[in-house]
């Protein structure tokens, strides 16, 4: 623990160019080792790849770092706090915002109801200001102004005419779409985005893609799970692969493309 | 896509309208019913407003607490199985508060503080909210089932607490020093001998002179003892303006930032959390307040009954709270409140009024005393009548069994409840293309359909 402590104290002057630190994280459920001693960092207005064949251990670390989960060992810093074991809410409040790999709309709700429920610290979410005659109308201004946002997200994306559809109507792809959305509305630092283009189309994944770049151009960082070798090749300028919890390797997409290992842990050494 | 010219406002009101108009016309149909089938048996006026009042009453105390479930099950899916102990918890602090000093007379074998009774009130009020606190803290960290099993031991601790006899009296300080005697009364009951709540309401409202001459009114058509009759329906009046409140209330609540958070926890407490939301405060302030809105409507059922027993608060009663709103339909105002009056009129007050009826009608003889005479002439000579008899005889009993098929035949062909599936947006503004400038000025759906059809954005996936 006292290494892992010098290392933090060692690397401080920089800690605002890696928004986000994971030092020695360990989950166990049972006896399968989820994550072992996964360290990695991200650097500030960046599109790191995180990659991994099926069960490496992506997942476990996104609910790790955000609080979902909570780790056995280890350590996760954002913008140079310590954020390790807060509750998720406290987590992306700090502005590290997540989505979720199988789309988790709110389907009983409209599209417009899940859109507007994102923006955080909302006047009307304390009950007083939302019921109090004298109090709403500030609430009711809110709203004005966050509807607004919404539709702009919405058509930016692409399902303003999904509007006020049921969530749990729209198709997988969608969902995607609405999830990233939502995300995007929390106004977050960084976003960590959990296989954001699987079941979206061609066409609209280089929109979405366009867009994180965008973003990442006005200093967004974002780090992305994803499937699609080419994709995160293309796109990141940093790649991490994890391999049964562990983290094999990270570089630039050459040198991740031309490492013996990574090709043998990915493909299963067919390839 | 039809309402695009009207004015938002506009739209709104129109809908509020529609609602308002559903409930009046459902309590019309209910109260034509009763007022028909009184007609048709010669029932005599006093009769006739006796069973409008009754009927008032418990469409009254049902909505209301239909509409409180709602909050914590159809908003926020709070399992809350256990209604009747936060109404006991109620009703009991309200009566510790507010029935007079132990020894001023009277036949109370304990008093109260003797308080005023709108202190009792919401004393009673707070001590079920503070209850759903101390309920909820533990519990909501935990899985919806784990709630519910919580509740309801919890609704049936209060009850044998209320019976127990160390409660039954005990000493209390006063605010000169010394003590009095107060208490719960253990299983013989509470009497209620603080001064008549609606009388008292309406003196403090000036309105003596406009009560006195309504009692007169009603004199003048049921000239013997008319001031229980027009006590009682004036109490179910002040019963439906408290459900207007709670609507109203819960209304609000629903339409606003924090309702739609209440929505998305009931949807996925996670992806609240993931998106910053501190659940645990939005259940434990929508479990409170539902709580305090119970209590209020324990109180409001037994502060006029004169006293109160602890085994009226059996978890049955909170099952049938349950029914009114799985008839309205959980998740709706409008419809927690006509699934309340609905049970009510049909399945609480209905079998016994129909029992009334036929015995009325058909004037039969006495019904058998038991099982066993009552089946054995429809086997030996194949005579049903001692069976129906009998029959219409344990209509009590036989109630809730017609409530259980009732709740089995609703969850397998309407779950959803009476008025179907119900959009009541969480919004504190109408959601629409209206409400912000920044929409494309053609709104119109199929055009945006087809644009998405270029587009692809059919959520196909890439494979």
């Amino acid at each position: 623990m006292s290494r892992v402590s010098e290392s933090i104290t060692g690397s401080r002057p920089d800690v605002s160019d890696t928004p986000l630190r994971v030092e020695d994280l360990t989950k166990r459920f049972g006896g399968i080792t989820a994550v072992d001693g996964a360290t990695f960092e991200v650097e500030r207005g960046t599109l790191t790849g995180l990659i991994g064949p099926n069960g490496a251990g992506k997942s476990t670390t996104f609910n790790l770092i955000t609080g979902m989960l909570s780790p056995d060992e280890g350590r996760v810093i954002f913008d140079g706090e310590e954020i390790t074991g807060l509750e998720p809410h406290q987590i992306a409040n700090r502005g590290l915002v997540r989505t979720f790999q199988i789309a988790r709309e709110l389907g009983e709700m409209t599209v417009l109801e899940n859109m507007m429920l994102a923006p955080m610290n909302q006047r009307g979410e304390h009950l007083w200001r939302s019921v109090l005659p004298g109090a709403r109308g500030g609430v009711v201004t809110q709203e004005e102004e966050l509807l607004d946002r919404v539709w702009e997200t919405l058509e930016f994306f692409e399902i303003e005419h999904l509007a006020e559809e049921y969530a749990g109507n729209l198709s997988g792809g969608q969902r995607k779409l609405l999830e990233m959305a939502r995300a995007l509305l929390t106004d977050p630092d960084m976003l960590l985005l959990d296989e954001p283009f699987a079941g979206v189309n061609p066409t609209l994944e280089q929109r979405l893609l366009d867009h994180i770049h965008e973003l990442r151009d006005q200093g967004y960082t974002f780090l992305l799970v994803e499937h699609d070798m080419d994709l995160i090749m293309n796109n990141c300028r940093h790649v991490i692969v994890m391999h049964q919890g562990r983290i094999l390797t990270e570089g630039t997409p050459a040198e991740i493309k031309s490492n013996e290992e990574v090709i043998e842990a990915y493909l299963g050494g067919d390839v | 896509m039809s309402t695009t010219d009207e004015a938002p406002a506009d739209t709104l009101r129109r809908l509020w309208a529609e609602d308002a108009v559903k409930i009046a016309a459902l309590l019309f149909v209910i109260y034509a019913g009763y007022l028909v089938s009184g007609l048709v048996l010669g029932y005599s006026l006093r009769g006739q407003l006796n069973s409008l009042a009754s009927l008032t009453f418990y469409i009254g105390v049902f909505a209301t607490l239909a509409l409180a479930l709602n909050l914590h099950w159809g908003y926020t899916g709070l399992f809350n199985i256990g209604v009747v102990g936060f109404m006991a918890v109620g009703i009991y602090v309200m009566a510790f508060v507010s029935k007079p000093l132990y020894g001023s007379g009277g036949a109370a074998q304990v008093g109260g503080l003797g308080l005023p009774i709108p202190v009792g009130i919401l004393a009673g009020m707070i001590a079920a909210s503070v209850l759903g606190f101390v309920v909820a803290l533990p519990a909501l960290r935990l899985r919806a089932d784990y709630l519910a099993i919580v509740t309801i031991a919890m609704s049936e601790i209060v009850r044998f607490t209320f019976l127990s006899s160390t409660f039954q009296q005990f000493q209390f300080p006063t605010l000169s020093g010394g003590t009095t005697r107060v208490g719960f009364g253990g299983g013989s009951g509470l009497i209620l001998d603080f001064p008549d709540p609606l009388l008292a309401l309406i003196d403090a409202l000036g309105l003596s002179g406009a009560y006195d001459g309504l009692v007169a009114l009603v004199g003048t058509v049921v000239p013997n003892n008319p001031d229980p009759i027009a006590h009682s329906l004036v109490y179910g009046v002040v019963l439906l303006g408290v459900v207007a409140a709670y609507f109203w209330l819960l209304k609000r609540t629903g339409e606003s930032p924090f309702g739609r958070v209440l929505k998305a926890i009931r949807e996925d407490e996670d992806v609240a959390r993931a998106l910053g939301k501190n659940t645990d405060r939005f259940k434990i302030i929508s479990f409170m307040l539902g709580c305090a809105l119970m209590g209020l409507a324990g109180i409001l059922w037994l502060m006029g009954q004169g006293a109160v027993t602890p085994n009226f608060f059996r978890p049955r009663l909170t099952f049938f709270v349950w029914i009114a709103l799985i008839i309205g339909g959980a998740g709706s105002n409008t419809g927690s409140v006509m699934g309340g009056a609905v049970f009510a009129a049909v399945l609480y007050q209905g079998p016994l009024y129909f029992q009334n009826v036929v015995t009325s009608v058909f004037q039969p003889g006495d019904a058998p005393g038991s099982f066993g005479p009552a089946i054995s002439p429809l086997l030996s000579s194949a005579d049903p009548m001692p069976f129906l008899l009998y029959t219409l005889d344990s209509v009590r009993q036989l109630q809730l069994v017609v409530m259980g098929v009732v709740l089995v035949w609703l969850m397998h062909n309407r779950p959803e409840g009476m008025l179907g599936h119900r959009k009541e947006t969480a919004a504190a503004i109408p959601l629409g293309r209206q409400g912000g400038g920044a929409g494309p000025e053609s709104g119109s759906s199929q055009s945006d359909a087809a644009r998405t059809d270029d587009n692809g954005i059919g959520g196909e996936s890439r494979e």
